[in-house]
């Protein structure tokens, strides 16, 4: 009886669908884990492994900082510029985060291909080719990570109080001094929080990168591409590639989060 | 080097019209209820708003005009604003070593410079404090310190006192006085506490939707106020009317006898203890006698303010003997009695 009555005040319609989604984003997990060859673990972390590795971390860390540099100044400008069509240019800097990113590999192409729009000049002045080349990994993963930075920075600056800018200008601080002074430290939680989602995204980045970048083992290979490319020839070593990428993720999301972004510091 | 504004700025439906003369080392304050345009005039002097049209100049320099808008980081200004506005991930030193760092001073001697500030608004031992951990008289001083650290020319002030509690104000205020003082520049206190304003400040300016209504030292504004927020602030009794010989018929219904005969429109003010309240029409000595209702009372600390209504209107107070005595409630019918000699008269 009491037990019904317990049960009875959680609705199963509710309950039911929750336990199902938590399995379904967990088993799959899980599942990696059991499935992961653990005695062959060292014979199977070959070089190759570790140059898709070191190669991935690289990219998606230089592809943040691209990101950082890029990303922090358009979303100041989207929060604090009375610059008109904000709402538009907002609307426009998410496309990418619902586009599919092969799609957005295509359009890198088109502009930064060798007979791109703008890579055609790049490389008749310049000698630069981006695409299927590290650069170009690169370039891939900021364009598809970029707005998670920038949706997330640009909402700490509209949650930010605008009168500590005054304060600073009163001060006679220039516009940038405050920028650097005030208004960059008193978001710093937003931006190390976009920084994280980003540098993840593009650390997991696969559609783009393979179609503007190719698949060039020490070049353009990332981890993601490895894990493909492993799972048509050498499904074990998928696993292992797969495991080292999920420890590696969650190793330095649970290590920021502890830092930055739960809590208050 | 006396600062000279024509202030106007248009927003919406408000308009701001202010003529403001400040010479060095005065204090005006601009007091009035909220919406009167006060943070306006003070944000268009920091240079936060440009004006619509007017001019504000000090000495030789136009800040802002027909043809010239400095930016408010250009000018020689300190603001302490309501809430402080204090850098929260900065010490308290960092705080007050920001105006200097900004205008170019080298580190090491912005950093002394700030350190002094702090020993003069007794915060020696809280260089490294953070702002979240100051109390808010604290706080407001280092927003002080933070605002004359740089020696700007004009020291505005927008309601320094007014997020600080009753006990704490009491001496912020004193030592704000005592800083003031200390000021060769410009200061412009904004604020809608009289009390601030009259101990503060040497020269008072009343703005009531968006222009200002009276303008002086603040014992002749408490004495001769000449609107009814004024008075409201000051305590007093206040009427409009035309005066005939010692006869002064009220524009709101009613007549006062008064002391001296005089002609023509004018103002009558008293204070409210001079009105006494009786059950009975009282007789004898020239008084003004008119029958009156109870609006409303209130308890004060040691008095009780009686509104009435009646021709005219008047606040009373009374003492707690006499409230027992009377056994007031809302609606009951008095007589209200002034002597002609308690009233001040001046022309409108």
């Amino acid at each position: 009886m009491t037990r019904n009555r317990v049960r009875g005040r959680l609705p199963v319609v509710l309950v039911l669908p929750a336990v199902a989604g938590l399995a379904f984003l967990l088993v799959p997990l899980a599942g990696l884990l059991i499935r992961t060859p653990w005695t062959s673990l060292s014979t199977l972390l070959s070089a190759e492994v570790g140059e898709a590795l070191r190669l991935s971390l690289i990219c998606a860390s230089l592809a943040t900082v691209l990101c950082l540099f890029l990303g922090i100044p358009l979303a100041w400008l989207l929060a604090r510029s009375g610059l008109p069509g904000r709402g538009f240019l907002r609307a426009l800097v998410t496309v990418p985060l619902v586009l599919p990113p092969v799609v957005g590999g295509v359009a890198l192409l088109l502009v930064l291909g060798r007979r791109g729009l703008i890579g055609e000049h790049l490389d008749a002045w310049f000698g630069i080719s981006l695409p299927f080349t590290t650069a170009g990994v690169v370039v891939a993963e900021a364009f598809v990570a970029m707005p998670f930075l920038v949706i997330s920075v640009e909402g700490a600056l509209r949650a930010a109080d605008p009168r500590f800018e005054e304060a600073a200008a009163t001060l006679g601080a220039s516009k940038w001094l405050t920028f650097r002074r005030v208004t960059l430290p008193s978001v710093l939680p937003g931006v190390v929080a976009g920084t994280v989602l980003c540098w993840a995204r593009a650390l997991g980045e696969f559609g783009a990168t393979i179609t503007f970048a190719g698949n060039f083992p020490g070049e353009t290979t990332t981890m993601p591409l490895a894990v493909y490319l492993a799972l048509e020839t050498d499904p074990d070593a998928a696993i292992v590639l797969s495991v080292v990428l999920l420890l590696v993720s969650v190793g330095v999301l649970a290590g920021l989060r502890d830092r930055w972004i739960s809590g208050p510091t | 080097m006396t600062l000279n504004a024509e202030l106007r700025v248009t927003r919406g439906t408000f308009t701001l019209d202010l003529g403001l003369t400040i010479a060095p080392g005065e204090v005006v304050a601009l007091l009035g209820p909220n919406g009167a345009g006060k943070s306006t005039a003070l944000r268009a002097l920091a240079g936060l708003l440009p004006l619509s049209s007017g001019h504000i100049t000090v000495g030789e320099s136009t800040w802002d005009g027909a043809d010239a808008f400095v930016a408010a980081e250009k000018r020689p200004i300190g603001v302490v604003f309501q809430d402080y506005l204090l850098f929260a991930h900065m010490s308290a030193l960092e705080n007050v070593a920001f105006g200097l760092r900004s205008r170019g001073t080298r580190k090491a001697e912005a950093r002394a410079e700030a350190s002094r500030w702090l020993d003069r608004v007794g915060l020696s031992g809280y260089a490294q404090i953070k702002p979240r951990s100051l109390s808010g008289g604290q706080a407001q001083r280092v927003a002080l310190a933070r605002a004359l650290a740089t020696g700007p020319s004009l020291l505005l002030l927008d309601e320094p006192l007014a997020a600080l509690d009753a006990s704490t104000r009491l001496q912020v205020r004193s030592e704000l006085g005592r800083h003031l003082a200390d000021f060769g520049g410009h200061t412009l206190l904004v604020t809608h506490d009289p009390l601030d304003a009259m101990v503060l400040a040497d020269r008072l300016v009343i703005l009531e939707s968006g222009r200002a209504v009276q303008s002086g030292p603040p014992a002749e504004v408490a004495r001769q106020p000449r609107t009814d927020y004024v008075a409201n602030l000051v305590g007093l009794n206040f009427y409009r009317g035309r005066a005939s010989g010692t006869e002064v018929g009220l524009d709101g219904g009613g007549t006062l006898t008064i002391p001296r005969p005089v002609e023509g429109p004018v103002h009558v003010v008293f204070p409210p203890t001079a009105v006494s309240l009786h059950a009975e029409r009282p007789e004898g000595s020239p008084r003004n006698v008119w029958p009156v209702t109870v609006e409303a009372i209130e308890q004060h600390a040691h008095t009780t303010r009686v509104r009435l209504d009646g021709a005219p209107n008047v606040l009373a107070d009374i003492t707690t003997a006499t409230l027992a005595e009377l056994r007031l409630r809302p609606g009951d019918a008095l007589w209200a009695a002034v002597k002609a000699t308690e009233t001040h008269v001046y022309p409108a």
